[in-house]
């Protein structure tokens, strides 16, 4: 199970859990567990947001690979000049 | 394929990546020949010119364009009547997130004008001057609003409200009244509490900076042709064609195969081209004439009505022990959005403390929308002024406790492995290597003048990759045309170009490069974020690869051995050993030649969302002199080093460096908006917005740092931004290091300076006098 | 409003156009006679970026009208090169990488070259001062100086410098 640490804004839609154990093979399935299990948290998984993946930053990359034990972070989606 | 080059391309000997090769489109750029967003004409074409409000906040009452409709040569004007309304929902486009029900009322005021410069109508005549009567001629009648301008004072309850149906977003419980704070965000980890209890020095500063603009020499300039069956061109400069294309496509009601986008030549952006100001207007004027309308600022437009960076307030908490360790950090931001929520605070808070190893780190950011235009991208946006902030705090620490500035910062430095204040841990970065690179310069160690100082700080930005196509067509006789979809902003069709030939094995005199329109190619993000030579690189080197498997595909059935027999070397084919057979090694250029009666054309095509993306990593050494008559600072000695991951062409690498150190020390000194009582803009030109001329700056000297990003086939991380970051910093650490004097409010003009000398010289006769 | 018939010579050929009284000679050559090579950055002449030579003295294509070039010789950044030979100082700016996004870069290619044909030997800070009237966002003017310094060098015969 990956381990999954969530932006601090999100953890008003999870009772205040920030650090998460979940099951997920890649972004698009660690979205959907998400949201099944914080239906709260569903609408703000949102094209807002990036998906950091053992230190590595994914923008819009659902079929991106998690590991068993990965460490991901939800984190804001990043721009630029 | 081609395992030579694959991983870090560093391991091989190179022999076009890392070399200063001609830019393909050099030529045409000293010669006047380029054609830049201003240079095309259209036959039958007409000029597009806007009417704008004239006051920073007021409700539009009534807009009466009959009187300019009569005017013989006007042939088309819009209003707000002719935008569709847009719901409040923020949509992706590729990597950008956009509020349409706010940028429709950005291009085209509707209810309200909320900043002076805001657009009211748009008006299309046969000439210049006759569009210019025309906008005469428009009558709007306004209800004057009391304006906001500051972020801190609109925080306020009482402050005027621009939206009515602003709630802060961020906050529980959701707020049950409107204000002018869009969002609250928050970062960080561990326990600040505790870190601060464990300090033996905590040091707590507040800061100010001004918004700035991106002050690109190029004005905002378009060409729209729409015909009679709705078919629309568009030429425009611009960082981002199939951003424009699909905004413009949203903001009209349109089919985006309707609008065919050209980027033309871009005379700078700095994130400032990111966005549609013209676009939408040139083609709604267009529809109605069914002639081609050009539209093109003035450089006063640009000011009044185009987005800076915020201006924001920052504070600063840091407590350390002893010995220079960080214990906590804690930073709240305020940042100005301008009239429409969207400032970059959620980036800014994100990269204050980035680039140290920190347990307990904590920042809290506020969105706050004031009677100005809507920012937009500036140069890694929203970090220099938090990295201001956090970079100044620090070397008042080191001050305090002893240290060497740089030995703080190394002691707390990020490395591989550490966990950023934004969340994940980072891979290899190069922080610590440019601190160590910054602490053996000769810079660092010389001596200083009289009222001279020195200062350093760091720098941290993320880069991004993103939607990116390329495609290569082999030519009959082995040249190649490159095609990429990111506009070329200062050399990128050179550093792409030289790692499609490096792949290759071919010559770079071989590779034409161009930039295709949105018809040509698939959607491709913006050129920003740092991110041009890392992902078009990426596409184009992939597609140089989808090229070489095709080319030993046709030479194994040529020779009639299987493919896997078949080698790339050194841009040939050959057979891989004795065992697969004696043929002559054939070129790229042989098996063109040959491609029609092999299968046909040999076209590379790659479309990719690249990730991976490198941070990267700043340090800048600065000595500042100051004139005790007249408060001016002026720059002694500068020294910009920083992580490339691999510098693929090293001058435009160096150039991004001292381009973005000099937009900084203008940041730093000079750069600020002024405003009158009512809100109205009064420097709105280069002379009285003072942006470093070549007489205010020394030459900057440069360290290119490579610690290769593991994710790129030549080990790239994006340069662009992270070199804006540290001079403000620096400048102010320098200043003090001069005089004694801590500046926490930008810029350090000349009047800010010499009253606080002033007033420092009067302290010093009053305790004298004592 | 009766436009005015004006008489000039650009580049070196003789040249007619009509113009508005209030037209600058920015607006004629970009919009009249399509030498877009001069660039217009403010219309103020803060930024450079249209410079030319007025009978060989430089100016500010946006603070002169279009009228004021009436007999007498314009030579904008089009008739810098002689057929497919650059000029040195726009051949130093290509060596020197010095020019990012272009568009001032006629601007001061026009300015540097003014400056060698009365000074070939100009020290950094007179470059510098010379050239303060060119704004460049993009480079931070270090790779320019480099290149009319080197264009000054070789000029002098001097072996490549910089």
């Amino acid at each position: 199970m990956a381990r999954v640490c969530l932006m601090s804004s999100l953890t008003a839609f999870t009772g205040g859990e920030r650090v998460l154990e979940v099951d997920a093979a890649n972004v698009h399935q660690l979205m959907r567990r998400l949201g099944e299990r914080f239906p709260a948290l569903a609408p703000h998984l949102d094209d807002s947001l990036a998906v950091a993946i053992d230190g590595e930053i994914h923008q819009d990359d659902w079929f991106a690979r998690i590991a068993p034990e990965s460490e991901v972070h939800i984190m804001p989606r990043i721009g630029g000049g | 394929m081609s395992e030579s080059v694959k991983g870090n391309g560093a391991a091989k000997a190179l022999r076009w990546v890392g070399t200063r090769a001609a830019r393909p489109d050099g030529v045409d750029k000293v010669t006047g020949r380029a054609r830049f967003g201003a240079d095309l004409f259209a036959p039958n074409m007409l000029h597009g010119r806007v009417l704008r409000s004239p006051h920073a906040h007021a409700r539009i009452v009534s807009i009466d364009v009959s009187g300019a409709e009569k005017l013989p040569g006007v042939k088309a004007i819009v209003t707000r009547d002719d935008f569709p309304e847009m719901p409040s929902e923020w949509s992706p486009l590729g990597e950008l997130i956009v509020n349409y029900h706010d940028m429709t009322r950005n291009v085209m005021a509707r209810e309200k004008v909320l900043y002076e410069g805001h657009p009211v109508a748009a008006v299309a005549a046969t000439s210049p001057s006759l569009a210019k009567r025309a906008l005469a001629a428009i009558e709007v009648e306004y209800e004057v609003l009391p304006h906001v301008l500051d972020p801190v004072e609109a925080m306020r309850p009482d402050a005027p409200l621009l939206h009515d149906h602003l709630f802060t977003a961020g906050v529980d419980p959701r707020p049950e009244t409107p204000s002018n704070v869009a969002k609250r965000v928050q970062f960080g980890h561990g326990d600040v509490e505790e870190g601060f209890a464990a300090a033996d020095l905590t040091l707590e500063r507040e800061f100010d900076t001004r918004p700035v603009h991106q002050g690109y020499i190029e004005p905002h300039a378009c060409l729209g042709s729409v015909s009679e069956d709705g078919q629309a061109e568009l030429w425009v400069s611009t960082q981002g064609h199939f951003s424009v294309r699909g905004h413009c496509a949203r903001l009209l009601g349109w089919e985006m195969s309707r609008i065919r986008v050209t980027a033309a030549e871009i005379g700078g952006g700095f994130g400032g081209k990111t966005v549609v100001y013209l676009e939408p207007l040139s083609l709604a004027l267009s529809a109605r004439a069914c002639q081609p309308v050009k539209m093109q600022m003035t450089r006063e437009e640009v000011f009044r009505a185009t987005g800076p960076t915020s201006g924001a307030h920052v504070r600063v908490k840091i407590g350390a022990t002893r010995d220079g360790r960080i214990t906590a950090a804690d930073a709240e931001l305020v940042y100005q959005a301008g009239a429409f929520q969207g400032s970059p605070v959620q980036p800014g808070a994100m990269s204050a403390f980035a680039p140290y190893a920190l347990d307990h780190v904590r920042t809290v950011g506020y969105d706050v929308v004031v009677n100005r235009p809507k920012v937009a991208a500036y140069r890694a946006p929203g970090a220099p002024i938090a990295e201001f902030a956090v970079e100044s705090t620090l070397d008042e620490l080191a001050r305090e406790l002893g240290l060497d500035p740089l030995e703080l910062r190394l002691r707390n430095a990020a490395r591989e492995g550490s966990q950023s204040s934004y969340g994940p841990k980072f891979g290899p970065i190069g922080m610590a290597a440019t601190l160590e690179a910054a602490k053996a310069h000769p810079h660092y160690h010389a001596p200083l003048g009289p009222h001279q100082g020195r200062g350093v700080a760091s720098g941290f930005w993320f880069n991004i990759g993103g939607e990116t196509c390329a495609t290569m067509n082999v030519n009959e006789d082995g040249t190649v045309g490159l095609m990429t979809g990111t506009p070329d902003i200062g050399g990128t069709r050179a550093s792409v170009s030289m790692m499609a030939a490096e792949t290759l094995g071919i010559p770079l005199e071989r590779i034409r490069p161009i930039i295709g329109d949105t018809n040509a190619l698939g959607y491709t993000f913006v050129t920003g974020g740092s991110r041009v030579t890392y992902s078009s690189g990426m596409a184009a080197v992939q597609a140089a690869e989808d090229i070489i498997g095709q080319v030993r595909a046709r030479a194994a059935r040529l020779w009639d051995i299987p493919v896997e027999a078949v080698e790339w070397q050194d841009g040939m084919v050959a057979p891989a050993g004795a065992n697969a057979g004696e043929f002559d090694p054939m070129s790229l250029a042989d098996v063109a030649r040959v491609s029609g009666k092999t299968g046909g054309p040999i076209v590379g095509e790659v479309a990719i969302n690249a990730q991976g993306a490198g941070p990267s990593f700043g340090t800048h050494i600065v000595d500042v002199e100051i004139d005790p008559d007249t408060g001016r600072v002026s720059i002694a000695r500068y020294t910009a080093i920083q992580d490339a991951g691999k510098a693929v062409h090293p001058s435009y690498v160096e150039g991004q460096m001292q381009g973005g150190a000099v937009q900084g020390i203008g940041w730093a000194l000079n750069e600020e908006y002024i405003y009158d009582e009512q809100g109205r803009l009064e420097n709105p030109g280069f002379l009285d917005y003072r942006m470093p001329v070549c007489s205010d700056v020394p030459m900057i000297d440069t360290v290119i740092v490579e610690v290769p990003n593991p994710a790129h086939p030549f080990g790239v991380r994006g340069v662009g931004e992270t070199p804006i970051i540290p001079p403000m910093a620096a400048i102010a650490n320098a200043v003090e290091d001069a005089v004694g004097l801590r500046f926490t409010e930008l810029p350090m003009s000349p009047p800010r300076v010499l009253r606080a000398l002033d007033e420092q010289r009067e302290r010093l006769q009053a305790q004298a006098a004592e | 409003m009766a436009k005015l018939h004006i008489t000039t010579t650009i580049n070196g050929d003789a040249t007619e156009f009509l113009c508005e009284p209030e037209q600058t000679l920015l607006d004629v050559l970009r919009d009249e006679l399509q030498l877009t090579g001069s660039k217009e950055g403010c219309a103020s002449g803060d930024c450079g970026a249209c410079s030319v030579m007025l009978d060989g003295r430089l100016v500010c294509a946006c603070l002169v009208l279009g009228a004021e070039a009436a007999g007498r010789t314009v030579e904008t950044i089009e008739g810098v090169a002689r057929g497919e030979e650059l000029h040195l100082v726009q051949r130093k700016f290509l060596e020197h990488h010095a020019l990012q996004c272009g568009v001032c870069t006629p601007g001061f290619i026009v300015a540097a070259k003014a400056l060698l044909e009365r000074d070939t030997d100009p020290s950094e800070t007179e470059v510098r001062y010379w050239l303060a009237g060119n704004l460049c966002r993009c480079t931070g003017y270090d790779k320019i100086v480099r290149a009319v310094l080197d264009a000054a060098a070789e000029m002098r015969g001097e072996e490549a410098g910089a």
